[in-house]
């Protein structure tokens, strides 16, 4: 394959990458030359990946994400690694290791997270597309939050070997950009199977969005325009759903009613599952080298006390004490079940309606040390943590602003339907440009 | 029937690494014995982050011979959980392993009880799970211990095998351990021979006491050792009147001896969840698909209707698959006449001069068996003979020397049978009875031991090339006639 | 309610080191989303636990593993091949 290079120098007073590749490779494809940045949870060989976390600093993988593989493949030119919160557990990207990244559209404001770099460094212009993670909004949040388009896809359509896993059955790498269109590109990429990926489905993505939505339903879900939801966020959304409704589509008004407890369900079971995936982080094979004299325990204790952030041990501690015994019960059992009640309240409804909208935050963009308690920060998460609870796909696109910032609009549809969100989205961004 | 006070009870958990090519969530070779630490490894079994694990098919259809030939039930649907524990040698900190839906349930294994006659031990459970890394112990008190890692035994595909407590003595569990691997071996999906293919974690108690773990048992001989020493310890405390400890302990293979285990280590909580990377299981249907092979009692049956073997000899035989074989490619083609001398040969005579030499029968030739079988089945050497034939081959093998057939070996020893005629042996009897006058004389006052004594005099003379029987009965006529 | 004990038998479970200063604060947090998390005591039914996607197996087939050294370029401390660890004797 020919290979060529581009120089990718920016200026990021943002701060939005960890690492920067220059000059960057690229190769024949699709994204020939694109410049495509990396949230740095995603395997990239030969180039230092750390989830924004101390105990990953120096770690070069010898391998490729599988998504990483396709975007080599496309010709795209990776040109470096994205900040992001520690193993993408935050709202805001202020819980990286290395220092906060700052919102494009008001610097003395938060990106949203986790994978605010990605969004920071399209928002800014520094790449035209990037990808992220998704685990509870980790995508959709800093897409709403910088104004840009950013798309969870449906558990399955996009292989997650050589994403560092935080919460194996909540998170999918997706896409964003500028534009609907970007990100649709972008999705036709690293969507498919990959044998390596047990979870994932031989579910391609071949599409060009299409702005024809007529006699779409969209379900109008109360709890999306209820307590905790910022009342001039919901009127620039609800004025959203309006254009769409001028565009052909009918809105039926619609409840989600475990709504009440998807977002316990969603901090059990992700801190749960986290608190395995990151019990492999102990120096040995990689990372701060433990002290080898010192018996097993108290060597792993002081290298994970001095290499994981705050919120990182909070969320590890959690997590063991669901799965703990006496406790697995109540805890981890319980929130499975919860989240098949939030499937099967999505199913009831996807029968009448063909995608649910509303806002992606309660609010807009955090001023930066806005939120420190954690159960609040938990909370912002409400309206994006039930699309993962189900799996199902959805997207934010731009639809206003409150006070300056943007504020997004957000999509779910069916189970697969990925396709449909994005038009839906296109359709949007379409009638307003 | 209830055991009575003091009885042994034995239960045992048997981990068997199966014999597939691959690892059990990688395509990294399982063939690592040779190969320098840390060669065998990749993304998935390194435990890198973002590797996922990608399930081993032939794993599991191996695990689904295993139930079905040990008369399990496969659970409609079995899944993989995440055993969380910090370890040096566990690369991801969990284990992946069955736990509340393993893969097979119930069923048995049949051994010769201690009483005599066939025993049913129940199966708990089968279960598949990847074995962790190997750990080297390293340093000492002065400059500090560490350990060194080696990946490469990581994620090689494992069964765990749980039995109930249904054994009553060390000898039992020996006797279940040697039948579930020549059940493996018949299977094909375990390779007994490979260094630390098999470890066992035995739970003893003395009935009306509490159960202790023996952990560690890393050989076939170890399990019976373990269990006596332990039967002993607890016996010898409930003498003394104290009180059995529940507990885990660690058996020391070099020293014969089991050691408790720290109590830190006791304070154990796996955190068992569902493994997120991996698919449920639904293979039941895959068990009308198994044809299973003979397996060691139906080949045992067939020994002793086919060739008239003694049913010891038939057990014995059959015990080992390489035995069972080998004993099979010796009397092809002869099935009525040389198999019942062939049974005691292999199985009493040649089984034990491997032991004595540590020496394994892959290198012993068939065909010198054969041979040496022929000899004896045609008269032409005595059984004494026949032993020093069987050690001179074995010696040449062990020592890696030039073998000779049997044939070879009688000629430059001279170890053919000597005639059997009167005339030819009569000087030797005449030449004892004239050298041992006082064992002539009680012999013919009816001492048994005194003709034994003659005819062993006779056999040193002819230097074991005679038949005792064709002396013993020359010399009783010899002296009858010197009494006329 | 979680006591100060229970948090720190729940860190020692984790490897996680934790230290008496921020102890107080850990479980004070901790009782606050404990208490949030009460809300999954209102779930009603079992769950089915049934999934569409089974029997996910690949082929025993071979692969080339890594070589030696990227296995150990990412190790702090390795010696003949191995990879150094704490002590566990
Ligand atoms: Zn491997």
């Amino acid at each position: 394959m020919a290979r060529h290079t581009i120089p990718f120098e920016p200026d990021d007073p943002c701060h939005s990458f960890l690492t920067t590749c220059t000059p960057a490779e690229y190769g024949d494809g699709p994204l020939a030359g694109v410049a495509v940045a990396v949230k740095d949870n995603i395997s990239t060989k030969g180039i230092e990946t750390t989830c924004a976390s101390k105990i990953l600093k120096g770690y070069i993988p010898p391998y490729d994400a599988h998504v990483v593989g396709l975007l080599r493949s496309a010709g795209a030119a990776i040109v470096g690694k994205t900040n992001m919160d520690e193993f993408g557990m935050g709202t805001t990207t202020e819980n990286s290791a290395f220092g906060p990244t700052l919102n494009p559209c008001d610097p003395s404001r938060v990106p949203g997270g986790s994978s605010g770099g990605s969004a920071a460094a399209v928002a800014a212009g520094m790449v035209r597309m990037a990808l992220g993670s998704d685990t509870g909004g980790s995508i959709r949040c800093p897409a709403a939050f910088c104004g840009i388009v950013g798309l969870k896809p449906s558990y399955g359509r996009v292989s997650r070997y050589g994403l560092i896993a935080y919460s194996n059955s909540l998170e999918q790498i997706g896409p964003l950009g500028k534009t609907v269109q970007d990100i649709s590109t972008l999705m036709g990429v690293i969507a498919g199977y990959d044998r390596h990926d047990s979870t994932s489905q031989d579910r391609p993505y071949r599409h060009t969005p299409a702005a024809d939505i007529k006699g779409l339903k969209i379900g109008i879900p109360e709890e999306y325009f209820g307590r905790g939801v910022d009342p001039h966020v919901a009127d620039v959304v609800r004025k959203a759903i309006a254009r769409l409704e001028e565009c052909g589509a009918t809105t039926v008004p619609c409840s989600i009613p475990s709504m009440e407890y998807a977002l316990a369900a969603y901090y059990v079971t992700c801190t749960s599952e986290a608190s395995s995936n990151l019990a492999r982080f102990d120096g040995v094979r990689y990372g701060p080298p433990p002290d080898t004299r010192k018996p097993w325990h108290d060597a792993f204790q002081e290298v994970r006390r001095a290499g994981f952030g705050a919120e990182v041990r909070r969320r590890i501690l959690l997590g063991t004490f669901a799965l703990s015994s006496g406790y697995y019960g109540k805890y981890y059992a319980k929130a499975q079940v919860a989240r098949e009640n939030v499937r099967e309240d999505f199913n009831r409804i996807f029968h009448d309606v063909d995608v649910i909208a509303g806002p992606t935050m309660p609010t807009i963009a955090f001023k930066l040390k806005e939120k420190t308690d954690p159960l609040s920060m938990y909370l912002a998460d409400i309206l994006t943590v039930p699309a993962n609870l189900a799996g199902i796909p959805s997207i934010s696109v731009p639809c206003g602003s409150s006070e300056g910032m943007p504020v997004g609009l957000q999509i779910m549809g069916r189970m697969f339907e990925d396709e449909r969100v994005v038009d839906v989205a296109y359709a949007y961004e379409q009638a307003v440009n | 029937m209830a055991d009575a006070e003091g009885q042994v009870i034995v239960g045992l958990e048997v981990h068997c690494q199966l014999d597939t090519k691959s690892k059990l969530f990688c395509g990294c070779s399982t063939d690592y014995r040779s190969d320098g630490p840390n060669t065998h490894v990749c993304p998935i079994c390194l435990g890198l982050p973002g590797a996922m694990p990608a399930l081993n098919r032939m794993a599991i259809e191996f695990a689904m011979k295993v139930a079905k030939a040990l008369n399990c039930e496969i659970i409609n649907e079995a899944e993989f959980s995440r055993k969380n524990y910090f370890y040096p040698d566990l690369d991801k900190a969990y284990q992946i392993t069955q736990y509340d839906k393993p893969l097979a349930l119930g069923g048995y294994l049949e051994i010769e009880g201690d009483g005599g006659g066939e025993k049913k031990v129940r199966l708990t459970r089968i279960h598949v799970e990847e074995d962790p890394g190997r750990l080297l112990h390293m340093g000492n008190a002065e400059r500090g211990k560490y350990s060194l890692v080696d990946y490469n035994r990581a994620g090689i595909p494992l069964i765990e095998i749980v039995s109930e407590p249904d054994m009553r003595s060390p000898k039992e569990a020996r006797k279940f351990l040697n039948k579930l691997r020549a059940t493996l071996e018949y299977l094909s999906v375990f390779d007994s021979e490979k260094e630390g293919s098999l470890r066992v974690d035995a739970n003893i108690s003395i009935k009306g006491s509490e159960r202790v773990e023996v952990k560690n048992i890393t050989s076939y001989k170890g399990v019976e050792k373990a269990l006596t020493f332990e039967v002993t310890r607890q016996k010898n405390l409930i003498r003394r009147g104290q009180k059995i400890d529940r507990e885990t302990r660690h058996y020391l293979e070099a020293r014969g001896i089991t050691q408790s285990a720290r109590s830190k280590e006791q304070e154990h909580d796996y955190r068992y969840f569902p493994e997120p990377d991996l698919r449920p299981l639904r293979v039941k249907s895959w068990l009308d698909n198994i044809v299973l092979p003979e397996l060691p009692d139906a080949r045992r049956e067939r020994f002793i209707a086919q060739y008239g073997c003694s049913p010891s000899h038939a057990r014995t035989l059959t015990g080992e698959l390489k035995l069972a074989n080998f004993f099979e490619q010796v009397v092809r083609g002869d099935p009525s006449g040389l198999s019942p001398l062939a049974a005691t040969w292999i199985a009493d005579t040649l089984i034990g001069e491997l032991n004595y030499r540590d020496m394994s029968l892959d290198l012993v030739d068939p065909a010198a068996m054969i041979g040496l079988v022929q000899l004896l089945k045609s008269g032409t050497i005595t059984d004494k003979s026949g032993v020093e034939i069987l050690r001179v081959i074995l010696d040449q093998r062990h020592k890696g020397e030039a073998t000779e057939t049997p044939d070879a070996i009688v000629k430059r020893l001279d170890l053919g049978k000597a005639p059997s005629d009167d005339t030819a042996l009569l000087p030797v009897i005449n030449e004892v009875i004239a050298e041992n006058p006082k064992a002539v004389e009680d012999y013919r006052h009816g001492i048994d031991a005194s003709g034994n004594f003659l005819v062993g005099q006779a056999m040193k003379k002819t230097r074991g090339k005679s038949d005792p029987k064709v002396l013993y009965q020359l010399f009783s006529k010899v002296v009858r006639t010197k009494e006329v | 309610m979680v006591t100060e004990h229970e948090v720190q038998h729940i860190a020692k479970l984790a490897d996680i080191g934790i230290n008496t200063e921020e102890l107080g604060t850990f479980t004070a947090q901790f009782n606050a989303i404990l208490d949030y998390f009460d809300t999954l005591d209102t779930v009603k039914g079992e769950g089915t636990g049934t999934s569409e996607l089974f029997n996910v197996l690949r082929e025993d087939e071979v692969e080339i593993s890594l070589p030696q050294e990227d296995v150990l370029r990412n190790a702090p401390a390795t010696e003949d091949g191995f990879i150094k660890a704490p002590r566990v004797m």
